[in-house]
């Protein structure tokens, strides 16, 4: 297994390098100058060229881009166009913020969703099963941020119990759980929507099997029809939508980071965007599909962990 | 016939379905009948009604410019509309295309071709978005381009499998063998062959490229104030969250009633295209 994840991340790495290369070519041809975009419509011209100098724009675009692969070599990310504090450093500083996120929007989701859609699937077309596809058709379309908006006037404005903005004192764990409660929760409600739907959809998949028929008529019980035989083969297709959802939350938790002030990477790429920082832009973009490659390389994982025929070779 | 029949009966099946396309054609006429339904103008400012409450002339109140909150959520409507309907058109087409050649030549086209699939869809469709809005600048009809070629690899996917599929059945050899050119083997054997797949996931997709419009507008990357979009609105309400909750909270249901809407269309469109997951 272990030189299974090995060749795994060796073949991610021509797709980052893809991936880096568009990314900094597309951030180039981006409308209006980051030396402007610092120094303002007003500043002489003498200014900015000479701000852009020191950003290193002047530089052909061959060097720029042989000098940042240089850089990414060595660990280093350079320095951010607009703070020039070193792009690496802030980039880590952000992370554990949309991890947290993330990951307690996948584990909500998957604690409140797998057993919701088991529930619908077994109770089809009862009063439970229409509640239960209602509410995850509306967490499909709500937008985060609404969602986001809606639970910070329950809990922070009406009800004053939690913080509207900011993401708490990193190492500070209460804090940090203080900061994590709203915007997790608007996470993890978007996420069990999801998983509702797609349990559902698998369960119901595998209740018109023929084992499924042949369980029940040898007597066994309900219960143990469901658990035994439906939930273990249902397990693979709600882990690989699992991972794939992973993916839409990451979309979402850029929002839910924008509505919550949250430090985390989706801030940071928002705020690089307005401000034409390319190096930022082109380093987070680049952390983004990384954390695409390393969660689907999970998911092939957990496959095997859950059906014992999957064999890594 | 039957066969249309057939569908029809299983979509109205489902009830979810049948309220959704209702409230979609209802949400429809609003954008269509703006000028005439809509009670005042959606820009025009009145400084001495700033943040009246919704209730008596102003039914949903107005905002910190004194504008009619209600005419603005009714113009905007043509916003979220014809992003969703366009980006979603731009996408399937641009996607399509790309797909049914990578399947239908292979070798080395297909090879970079999906290549490039893959990389797009390495990013989530908003994230991708965001960076082509950035690239673009805003306005309508960049908002379209940007959500349109953000969701055409997810289309190119979609469209590469089956061709694969039916590049090697015997009708395909047997246009061949009569010297069909390629492109009249893809427009007359292809594309007519997997376009209702193809047609079921745009149905689907309506939903998220609205979805996606409200996002990049409501970060500032969408249609420029004053013209009102659901997502601006929310984003300059959320400053008066304490003292006029209504300037968010309102455009806010109307984006959630609108894809809702569309995504309990799908729902009935999901139980045509797989009858085992019906009802």
């Amino acid at each position: 297994m272990t030189s299974y994840i090995i060749r795994r991340l060796l073949v991610a790495i021509p797709t980052l390098l893809v991936v880096l290369t568009l990314v900094f070519l597309l951030v180039r041809v981006a409308p209006g100058d980051p030396a402007t975009a610092v120094l303002g419509q007003q500043a002489s011209r003498e200014a900015i060229e000479n701000l852009r100098t020191k950003m290193g724009l002047d530089k052909p675009l061959w060097k720029q881009y042989f000098d940042y692969l240089t850089g990414l070599v060595h660990g280093d990310l350079g320095k951010s166009l607009i703070s020039r504090r070193p792009v690496g450093s802030q980039v880590l500083h952000a992370l554990p913020f949309t991890l947290q996120l993330t990951i307690t929007g996948v584990l909500l989701g998957s604690l409140l969703g797998i057993p919701l859609g088991i529930l619908t699937a077994v109770h089809r077309n009862a009063m439970l099963d229409y509640l239960g596809r209602i509410f995850s058709l509306a967490g499909l379309s709500i937008p985060a941020f609404y969602l986001g908006i809606l639970l910070m006037m329950a809990f922070s404005i009406q009800l004053s119990l939690l913080p509207t903005v900011g993401g708490g004192e990193q190492g500070d764990i209460v804090d940090l759980l203080y900061h994590l409660v709203l915007p997790g929760l608007t996470l993890g409600l978007i996420m069990t929507a999801y998983v509702t739907r797609m349990t559902r959809s698998s369960i119901l998949n595998i209740l018109n099997q023929d084992y499924v028929s042949t369980a029940r008529s040898k007597g066994l019980a309900e219960r143990i029809v469901i658990y035994k035989h439906v939930l273990k083969n249902a397990l693979v297709p709600i882990l690989s939508v699992l991972g794939v959802y992973s993916i839409v939350l990451i979309g979402s938790s850029v929002m839910t980071e924008i509505v919550f002030s949250r430090p985390g990477l989706g801030k940071l790429m928002v705020m690089a965007m307005k401000q034409r920082d390319y190096l930022m832009l082109q380093s987070l973009l680049t952390v983004y599909a990384g954390l695409v490659v390393i969660i689907n390389l999970f998911t092939d994982l957990s496959y095997g962990m859950v059906d014992p025929r999957v064999r890594y070779e | 016939m039957e066969d249309r029949r057939r569908i029809w009966r299983t979509f109205r099946k489902n009830k979810i379905a049948v309220v959704g396309m209702a409230l979609t054609v209802l949400i429809g006429l609003i954008a269509v009948l703006a000028p005439v339904i809509s009670p005042y103008s959606p820009v025009e400012q009145d400084v001495l009604n700033q943040y009246d409450p919704p209730g008596g002339v102003h039914f949903f109140g107005t905002d910190n410019y004194g504008r009619d909150v209600m005419s603005r959520i009714i113009w905007a409507s043509r916003v979220s509309l014809m992003v969703g309907f366009f980006s979603v058109l731009l996408g399937m087409t641009f996607g399509s295309i790309i797909g049914v050649i990578a399947g239908y030549s292979g070798g080395w086209i297909e090879g970079t071709l999906m290549r490039f699939v893959d990389i797009g869809l390495s990013f989530p469709t908003l994230v991708l978005g965001l960076v082509i809005m950035a690239v673009l600048g805003s306005g309508l009809d960049k908002l379209i381009i940007a959500i349109g070629v953000a969701m055409a690899p997810r289309f190119a996917r979609i469209a590469h499998g089956p061709t694969l599929s039916i590049r090697e059945e015997s009708y395909i050899e047997a246009a061949k063998a009569v010297g069909a050119r390629p492109t009249r083997i893809l427009l007359r054997h292809i594309i007519p062959n997997i376009l209702g797949e193809i047609l079921v996931m745009a149905t689907l997709w309506i939903a998220t490229a609205i979805r996606i419009e409200a996002n990049l507008s409501f970060i500032g990357l969408g249609v420029s104030p004053p013209t009102p979009s659901w997502g601006n609105m929310v984003r300059a309400g959320v400053n008066h969250l304490i003292m006029a909750p209504w300037l968010s909270l309102l455009p806010g249901a109307a984006i959630l009633i609108t894809v809702l809407s569309f995504n309990m269309i799908g729902d009935g469109i999901r139980d045509i295209a797989d009858p085992r997951l019906q009802g």
